[in-house]
């Protein structure tokens, strides 16, 4: 645990613990699960040596009681050492977010598309596009929540750079979101492209949609496969996506672009924040490990009325959001398909559980609509 | 506040001009007065509490500007802001309140019989009256930085002080975090309650932090005078009733916020006040009176004629829509208020409303006959 004297003139302390503690009582997520007074007590004192504390970890979590779709996590990372410096509240929330995931795990790094079977034919007549997406962060810079300008501006800097160098099929451009024309911004909207300014009050509350829009910019290759948001909800956002279902594909970019760009920040100086506990680390605690989600928008309408649905979901270790992303709603019987786990489980893994689950799904909604039962095409609890 | 004074420090390792704001689409009074000369010379300074520049400006940096306001862009996160970051503060507040100059000295007149008039606004027009103000509490922190457990005592020493409250001010404390639904219908039906924040300009600047935790309504039991406990201020004292009153209403408001200054005062937590800045509150534009005394008017003529804007400048009024800052009007009835705080007194600024609004409402009778106004343009106050 590091204290700067300078840190230490913060008045982290103004009152007694007791009179500072947050009223959690209406609260619902994994932070006000673990935040117990004694903990509050012990914790808050302490302040990573970028002056993170423990106020900027909860605040989000204090000022969101829950959400009626998901469990939310309610605490967020301000630098890598974060998840040193406020172990005792994390380890926790990590575990239980994280299926069971122990402080002593190990967490398995694996880029390597050729090792995903199959996912090439998924039927386009149910499956109408497929993404991977993950998160990256750079060392030796604070994180969304908690960095300043400066280091934002550093951050597009060298992400931009990194960028321009890619070459053949992921040769693209950046556009930052300052200085985007009428034209551009149409044009992404219209690519699905355009990240806005964040309205969810979990981002808001924790301070990354400070200074908008400077420095936060989005990059995508001329074949409009694979783009990097800069400086959203992480310092780098990296997004496989084409229509159709061919995953493997999608996944295949995924693992060489992201690959191509590590190299290109480890020359520049800059590593990705990884551990072999905790993987790739990222701002909020669910997206540790692969920070990997890799789904389907598919036609789901017969199954997804099926009194089964959910419990098939959790089965395959899936999840559903709306087709607008997380805190959407479904439109059409469309929904968006995509592994639930992060942490515990490699890139490789996670991708094969939602080609090898997706693909049941759509058997099992071609079977509801010709009438036909599908009890017998119920999943073992992956 | 969580993210912004805590990595100050760290922040000094990048440059000057890496940390500057983008200010190049702000039109707000921060960004006019934001030089990189002044933003280095203090940017590594903070309040004895850790409130620092960056968290001064930063509802600023996030919103450039404002459809039909000039609003401030920048907050104090306690007494001391004012101070240490003067060579921001002092240039905004006088370009925010008409000059007024870093030595010029501010008078304070709570004497409601100093009023003239004011209790005979046509009530056919005039369909209500209201006076606000705010207040701090000396030795706590503001609402933009304030912990959960400053607020908490502020809200503890607030109730204190108002229940101890008799005659017309005898009333009642409803805490935001709980308030049972019925109650909550009543004060929504009275027009008392205050919701969470929703405008950028306020959650951007950190006092919606904890929401509900130590929020709260009070009002005395006629419901003409109630107090917000931790909004936008520690306190916002309002005085209101329907009609065309003013004098009233202004009594009331007197009378009452000199009761909770004497408590307070008793508890050794005086408000924060000086002799050149009035009393202190979060908005530099709420400095001085930290009043806005206005009335809902039906204008419908008035208000669409090409003077309209003209005369309310003259009148140092200003018109909000009928759901307070940041709405449009409905149905041509205007909340028409003093556009001043600083640099003038209590009693003078009600007295302008008083005095203008009796005005527009002859002017609007004028027009509903069909006469020109143009004789009783005013000069300009």
């Amino acid at each position: 645990v590091s204290h700067s004297k300078d840190l230490l003139q913060l008045n982290l302390t103004r009152m007694s613990a007791e009179e500072e503690y947050p009223d959690l009582s209406q609260h619902n997520n994994h932070m006000a699960k673990f935040l117990t007074l004694d903990m509050y007590k012990e914790l808050r004192g302490r302040a990573t040596s970028s002056g993170f504390t423990l106020e900027g970890l909860i605040q989000t979590g204090v000022d969101n009681p829950g959400h009626p779709f998901i469990m939310t996590v309610g605490c967020v990372a301000g630098d890598e050492e974060t998840y040193e410096v406020f172990k005792e509240l994390l380890d926790p929330v990590i575990e239980d977010r994280h299926g069971g995931y122990k402080p002593s795990d190990k967490h398995k790094t694996d880029l390597n598309p050729a090792n995903l079977k199959g996912g090439d034919d998924l039927d386009p007549n149910y499956v109408l596009s497929s993404r991977v997406r993950t998160g990256r962060s750079i060392r030796g810079f604070c994180l969304p929540p908690h960095c300043s300008r400066g280091e934002r501006r550093a951050v597009e800097k060298l992400s931009i750079e990194a960028l321009d160098s890619l070459s053949g099929d992921l040769k693209g451009k950046y556009y930052a979101l300052k200085n985007m024309t009428d034209a551009e911004q149409q044009q992404l909207i219209d690519d699905h492209f355009l990240f806005d300014k964040p309205v969810s009050p979990l981002l808001l509350a924790s301070g990354m949609a400070r200074d908008w829009p400077d420095a936060r910019g989005i990059w995508h290759n001329d074949n409009k496969t694979f783009l990097v948001w800069v400086n959203e909800e992480d310092h780098l956002r990296v997004i496989s996506m084409q229509k159709g279902g061919n995953m493997k594909e999608v996944f295949n970019r995924f693992c060489t672009g992201l690959t191509k760009i590590e190299t290109l920040f480890k020359d520049r100086g800059h590593a990705f924040m990884w551990n072999e506990h905790l993987g790739y680390v990222l701002t909020c605690p669910s997206n540790l490990g692969t920070g990997l989600r890799a789904g389907v928008h598919v036609k789901l309408p017969n199954m997804s009325k099926h009194a089964k649905f959910e419990e098939v979901l959790k089965r395959l270790r899936l999840q559903k959001r709306g087709t607008g992303g997380v805190d959407t709603a479904a439109v059409g019987g469309v929904f968006d398909i995509s592994n639930a786990d992060r942490l515990g489980f490699s890139e490789v893994e996670l991708v094969q559980m939602v080609v090898d689950g997706v693909r049941l799904l759509v058997d099992m909604e071609k079977k509801l609509e010709k009438g036909q039962s599908i009890d017998d095409l119920m999943p073992a609890q992956k | 506040m969580p993210f912004g004074n805590t990595h100050n420090n760290f922040k000094l390792n990048y440059k000057v001009e890496e940390e500057f704001p983008d200010l190049s689409k702000h039109n707000n009074h921060m960004a006019k007065v934001l030089t990189k000369e002044i933003y280095g010379k203090l940017r590594d300074k903070q309040t004895p509490s850790g409130y620092t520049l960056d968290d001064v400006i930063q509802t600023g940096v996030d919103n450039p500007g404002h459809p039909f306001i000039m609003t401030v862009g920048c907050v104090a996160g306690d007494e001391e802001s004012y101070e240490v970051f003067k060579d921001l503060l002092d240039p905004v507040i006088s370009d925010r309140h008409g000059g007024y100059k870093a030595t010029d000295k501010h008078k304070t007149d709570l004497n409601f019989e100093n009023l003239k008039g004011g209790d005979d606004l046509d009530p056919n027009y005039v369909l209500s009256s209201r006076v606000r103000t705010g207040r701090s509490i000396k030795g706590f922190t503001l609402p933009p930085h304030n912990s959960r457990g400053e607020r908490r005592l502020i809200e503890k020493l607030s109730v204190e002080a108002l229940t101890s409250l008799d005659g017309e001010f005898k009333g009642k404390y409803y805490p935001l975090k709980s308030m049972t639904d019925a109650e909550q219908e009543q004060l929504i039906a009275d027009h008392f309650l205050f919701d969470k924040p929703v405008s950028p300009l306020l959650t951007c600047a950190g006092m919606a932090r904890d929401w509900p935790d130590a929020r709260g309504i009070w009002h005395n039991d006629n419901k003409t005078f109630l107090v917000w406990v931790n909004e936008e201020d520690h306190l916002r004292v309002i005085s209101m009733q329907k009609g065309g009153n003013m004098r009233e209403v202004f009594r009331r408001f007197c009378t009452g916020l000199q009761r909770i200054e004497e408590i307070f005062k008793k508890h050794n937590h005086g408000f924060m006040w000086n002799e050149h800045l009035g009393y202190i509150l979060t908005c530099p534009s709420n400095l001085g009176t930290g009043l806005r005394g206005g009335v809902h008017v039906k204008l419908p003529k008035l208000s669409t004629h090409p003077k309209f804007e003209e005369i309310l400048t003259r009148l140092r009024l200003q018109k909000r829509g009928t759901g307070g800052v940041d709405t449009a009007s409905v149905g041509g009835v205007f909340d028409i208020s003093n556009a001043d705080r600083l640099g003038s007194s209590e009693v003078y600024q009600v007295q302008l409303v008083v005095d203008g609004v009796k005005l527009m409402v002859e002017m609007e009778k004028k027009l509903e006959k069909g006469e020109a106004i143009d004789s009783m343009i005013p000069a300009q106050k």
